[in-house]
């Protein structure tokens, strides 16, 4: 038996094992794989990730175990210190001595750390392994707490940009310190890398470009750098991003070729000068490049083992690699295919760039206008993987190929669609390597009808992600072109979704729930479909939770928050976050006759825990008297809009945000959605009132407010994005109006605002045309529509306990006064139910 | 939980007067108290059927099964938990959508406007 041994445990090595373990010869061959870090290899290129949770098995490739299932054995944390390739033996740290007949070099790279004096200094990081970005956790967290820390990377490239986005998020002032006149210089041309600038620059990243560092100064630790043109910088620590250099340390010593400015030297089967040692991925020179992506990585592990077990169809590395690449670079999309910056005469251009949005987009094509070269886009890359496919398969461009960046403009055009027009040997997902006929196969012989089906039974879009959309254009152009259209009906008695549903509702004029599962659905309803159609008719003629109480999700149903032990909480609502000493002793006078536990919520009001199902009527009585409403806390609809203390109190204030804050409070109040919504207003950009990491936020500056639209908190993070501004008080109402009631009518069930936006054909770009340019006509419809419902809120606990028969779902059992026995534990002065 | 099993309409020995059916809600449930026990009714409208179930969710072990949201899968009538939407059948009593232990279930007869619960003690 044949023994592989492979040096090297990175993306690459993991790869070649991989595809070693699902090879039809595997039989014939042993296979030890020798890696120096002391963990299994991990995806390098979700790294950035490890920086909210510090969950290194999330990036784990294969555990452990997996090695030793498929019969290969892996030795972690054993550095192979030398080769003999006339013996075909190996030495480790160890000092001890393994045999091979077949050598796979997949060692990677290593950082490029500038001889700059200083780079020694404490507190100066390079960005590459789980263990750098532990130490560059805890040393963020040793300075975190200096007044004015800030931190410096060094390289404005794809990794010190994730690097600067996590020191971002560290709250550490953070500066990109670029050696190139550019950001991205490799991916992006001056415009791109601008526009890129301008969008980081928001986000509150300092970026110098042309900065050559000479000198890193400090005593023991680092204090700040110096540059070539005399300016220095204060940095608390720094991060070094400035490229890699290829691991060829080992075969150089051993005599095997190398590049003069290293890289071991590869032919297109990725054999090296010595007989049966091949070398894979970053260590690889191939056509005088380095390649640091992992696409090609994996296609040369593929030619790699393809070559040792000499199969019939194993081909090898195509002369041109494929460069290309999308990214999502701190919520600002990058990407960059082909010939980005082809020489003049060449090729023709064009270009769109919208300043105000953050976009510029860029394409290449040929002289003759038939063949599309390349291209670069930023801030909105919805294009990329149509783009990048029609240049990798040579199509024909349309007859006016400017349509391929600013759509086409009034037809009817289908940015997805072109999917099916692909050849079948067009590459769809380049990890895997695996092209539109395998997955069309896959479709045809019925072996999967879904994105996830393909993905189990193709692996297409397990390693980067990022050929998900276009899977998810194959499969819905696909079903579409069979007559099968593909949709996120609502539950197994309405075939619907929930827009068509809204739309039928308003239709036939169907006021409730049983007309509704009579005239549009079969069966019996159930949890999903009742809380639904709930909302739905909520939107539609502002019905509060009282007239189907049934049909309410249980906390509407009871028009509170059912919590851990049964009981309830309650939360009445103070716009804006303001409210009165007066109130403030209501409140506390009400929690302490029912003995609530309170607490002050995230959105700046009181939470009252534990009260009974039948408390919750007496309770809502003395609140209503002490002038509260409730602050359906417990609904899928409006909660707060937070404010600061704005310029009625602060000295930075640019207007006053509470008086603002209650207004749309006050205006949205009562409002039914798919999902929660949350609002901000910060009265200047030191944005207090996080009003970006909400549904809606709204910021003023000198000129009046920015509106934002579409972020949230929770599980997934995400900024909201600018819609317009500025824009006066009147203007913001009125483009909230029309983004809110769009929203309602439109958006599937729980979804919200930011995952809305990104199902949006044309995201932030197509809802503002709808809600500022008012490209649908839509607009005072919309408006008409949100005036309808403002006027028709009522406060629904008010009208629960002023009607005895709506009262009386409180009455916790039908056959007894008796009240429910609960079991409260003391807690800080206050009670919090039994444990379980 | 060991208060609780399904009882069969074969071996009811004892019918507890819940109440009047217009007391309870159409289309969703209410509970009882039996001794310390809590019994869930609820009433299907649409299909003009009674169920009864223990309000304890063998999930958690907390009394709210009576205030869950009602509906129907392949024809089975169910109760979702209120706490974590754990769906069982009212008829068996099997979680439809996890591995809880079952409910107990309980028959429900109808006699002049009133509804009873049948038991075994």
């Amino acid at each position: 038996m044949q023994h592989i041994v492979v040096i090297g445990n990175g993306m690459v090595g993991h790869k070649f094992c991989d595809l070693f373990s699902r090879h039809p010869r595997r039989g014939e061959f042993r296979l030890s794989v020798f890696g120096e870090e002391g963990r299994p290899a991990y995806d390098r290129v979700h790294l950035s990730a490890y920086f909210t949770d510090r969950d290194a098995d999330k990036l784990t490739l294969a555990p452990r175990a997996w090695y030793a299932e498929h019969g290969m054995e892996l030795r972690t944390g054993e550095r192979v210190t030398a080769i003999d390739t006339g013996q075909r033996r190996l030495q480790t740290a160890r000092g001890e001595s393994y045999p091979y007949d077949y050598l796979v070099l997949a060692t990677g790279s290593a950082p490029f750390v500038p001889p700059v004096p200083g780079c020694d200094r404490e507190g100066v990081f390079v960005y590459r392994t789980i263990e750098d970005l532990d130490a560059i956790l805890d040393y963020a967290e040793r300075i975190r707490h200096r007044t004015g820390a800030r931190c410096a990377v060094m390289g404005g490239g794809l990794l010190g940009l994730e690097a600067a986005k996590a020191t971002l998020d560290m709250g550490l002032a953070t500066d990109v310190i670029e050696f190139a006149p550019r950001l991205m210089p490799r991916q992006l041309d001056d415009e791109g890398g601008a526009t890129l600038r301008g969008s980081l620059e928001k986000l509150g990243l300092s970026v110098h470009l042309s900065r050559s560092t000479t000198a890193i100064g400090g005593n023991g630790c680092i204090s700040h750098l110096e540059f070539a043109d005399g300016s220095r910088l204060d940095a608390d620590m720094l991060i070094i991003s400035a490229g890699i250099r290829p691991r060829d340390e080992l075969a150089r010593a051993a005599g095997i070729e190398v590049g003069p400015r290293g890289g071991i030297l590869a032919d297109a089967h990725m054999r090296t000068s010595a007989a049966d040692v091949f070398v894979i991925g970053e260590a690889a020179l191939y056509r005088e490049m380095i390649y640091g992506l992992v696409a090609p990585g994996y296609e040369m592990a593929r030619v790699a083992l393809g070559t040792i077990m000499a199969d019939a169809d194993c081909g090898c590395m195509p002369d041109a690699i494929d460069l290309s690449t999308k990214l999502k670079l701190i919520g600002t999309d990058v990407a960059s295919f082909g010939d980005c910056f082809p020489e003049t005469g060449t090729a023709r251009s064009i270009t769109f760039h919208d300043e105000a949005a953050g976009v510029y987009k860029r394409i290449n094509i040929s002289p003759d206008g038939k063949r599309l070269l390349g291209g670069i886009l930023v801030g909105d890359a919805a294009d990329y993987n149509m783009l990048h496919q029609i240049y990798r398969n040579g199509m024909a461009l349309p007859p006016q190929p400017e349509d391929l960046i600013l759509g086409a403009r009034g037809g009817g055009g289908d940015a997805g669609a072109g999917v099916l027009d692909l050849p079948d040997a067009a590459v769809i997902c380049s990890c895997e390597n695996i092209t539109k006929g395998r997955l069309c196969g896959a479709l045809d012989a019925g072996e999967a009808d879904s994105v996830k089906g393909l993905v189990a039974c193709t692996g297409a879009g397990t390693g980067c992600g990022g050929c998900k959309p276009i899977l998810s254009d194959l499969v819905d152009n696909y079903m579409k072109a069979r007559g099968k259209v593909v949709r996120n009906t609502i539950c197994e008695h309405f075939d619907y979704t929930r827009q068509e549903l809204r739309d039928l509702v308003v239709l036939k004029g169907i006021g409730s729930y049983d007309a509704a599962l009579d005239e549009l659905g079969r069966g019996g309803g159930c949890e999903v479909c009742k809380p639904v159609l709930a909302g739905i008719f909520a939107t539609v003629t502002a019905e509060t939770a009282n007239p189907q109480a049934v049909i309410q999700d249980t906390n509407d149903r009871f028009l509170a928050n059912i919590q851990r032990n049964g009981t309830y909480s309650v939360v009445p609502r103070v716009p804006g976050g303001e409210i009165t000493p007066e109130k403030l002793i209501a409140i506390g006078a009400v929690a302490k006759k029912y003995r609530l536990y309170t607490k002050i919520t995230g959105g700046q009001r009181i939470d009252l825990f534990g009260a009974r199902l039948d408390q919750l009527p007496p309770i809502w009585e003395e609140l209503i008297a002490a002038g509260f409403e409730s602050g359906h806390a417990y609904g899928k609809s409006l909660r707060t809009v937070k404010s600061c203390v704005g310029s009625t109190w602060c000295r930075y204030g640019m207007d006053d945000s509470v008086s603002f804050a209650i207004e749309i409070e006050e205006r949205y109040k009562g409002l039914r959605s798919p999902h929660k919504l949350k609002g901000g207003v910060s009265g200047c950009i030191r944005e207090c009132a996080e009003a970006r990491g909400k549904d809606f936020g709204l910021i003023a500056v000198e000129e009046g407010y920015n509106l934002y639209v579409c972020g949230n908190g929770g599980a997934r993070p995400r900024h909201a994005e600018l819609l317009a501004g500025p824009v006066d008080r009147q203007t913001a109402v009125r483009y909230l109006d029309r983004f809110l009631m769009f929203y309602l009518r439109t958006a599937g069930p729980l979804v919200r605002t930011a995952k809305w936006l990104e199902g949006l054909e044309g995201g932030i770009a197509y809802l503002r045309s709808v809600v500022v340019d008012d490209a649908l006509g839509l607009a005072d419809e919309l408006e008409r529509e949100m005036q309808g419902l403002v006027e028709g809120y009522r406060c629904e606990w008010r009208e629960a306990v002023e009607t005895p028969e709506l009262r009386a779902r409180f009455r916790p059992f039908v056959n007894t006064e008796e009240t429910e026995e609960l079991e409260f534990v003391p807690l800080r002065e206050q009670q919090m139910p039994k444990p379980w | 939980m060991t208060a609780y099993h399904t009882i069969l309409p074969e071996q009811v020995t004892t019918w507890v007067r819940a109440g009047r059916t217009t007391q309870f809600p159409v289309g969703a449930g209410a509970t009882i108290k039996v001794g310390d026990r809590q019994i869930a009714v609820f009433y299907f409208h649409r299909t003009d059927r009674w169920y009864a179930c223990q309000n304890l969710c063998p999930h958690k072990l907390e009394n709210v099964l009576g205030r869950g949201l009602t509906g129907e899968q392949d024809g089975v009538p169910k109760v979702a938990c209120p706490l974590h939407k754990r769906t069982f059948s009212l008829e068996t009593g099997a979680n439809l959508n996890g591995d809880c232990p079952p409910l107990a279930v309980y028959p429900v007869t109808i006699r002049d406007g009133e509804v009873f619960v049948g038991i075994d003690d």
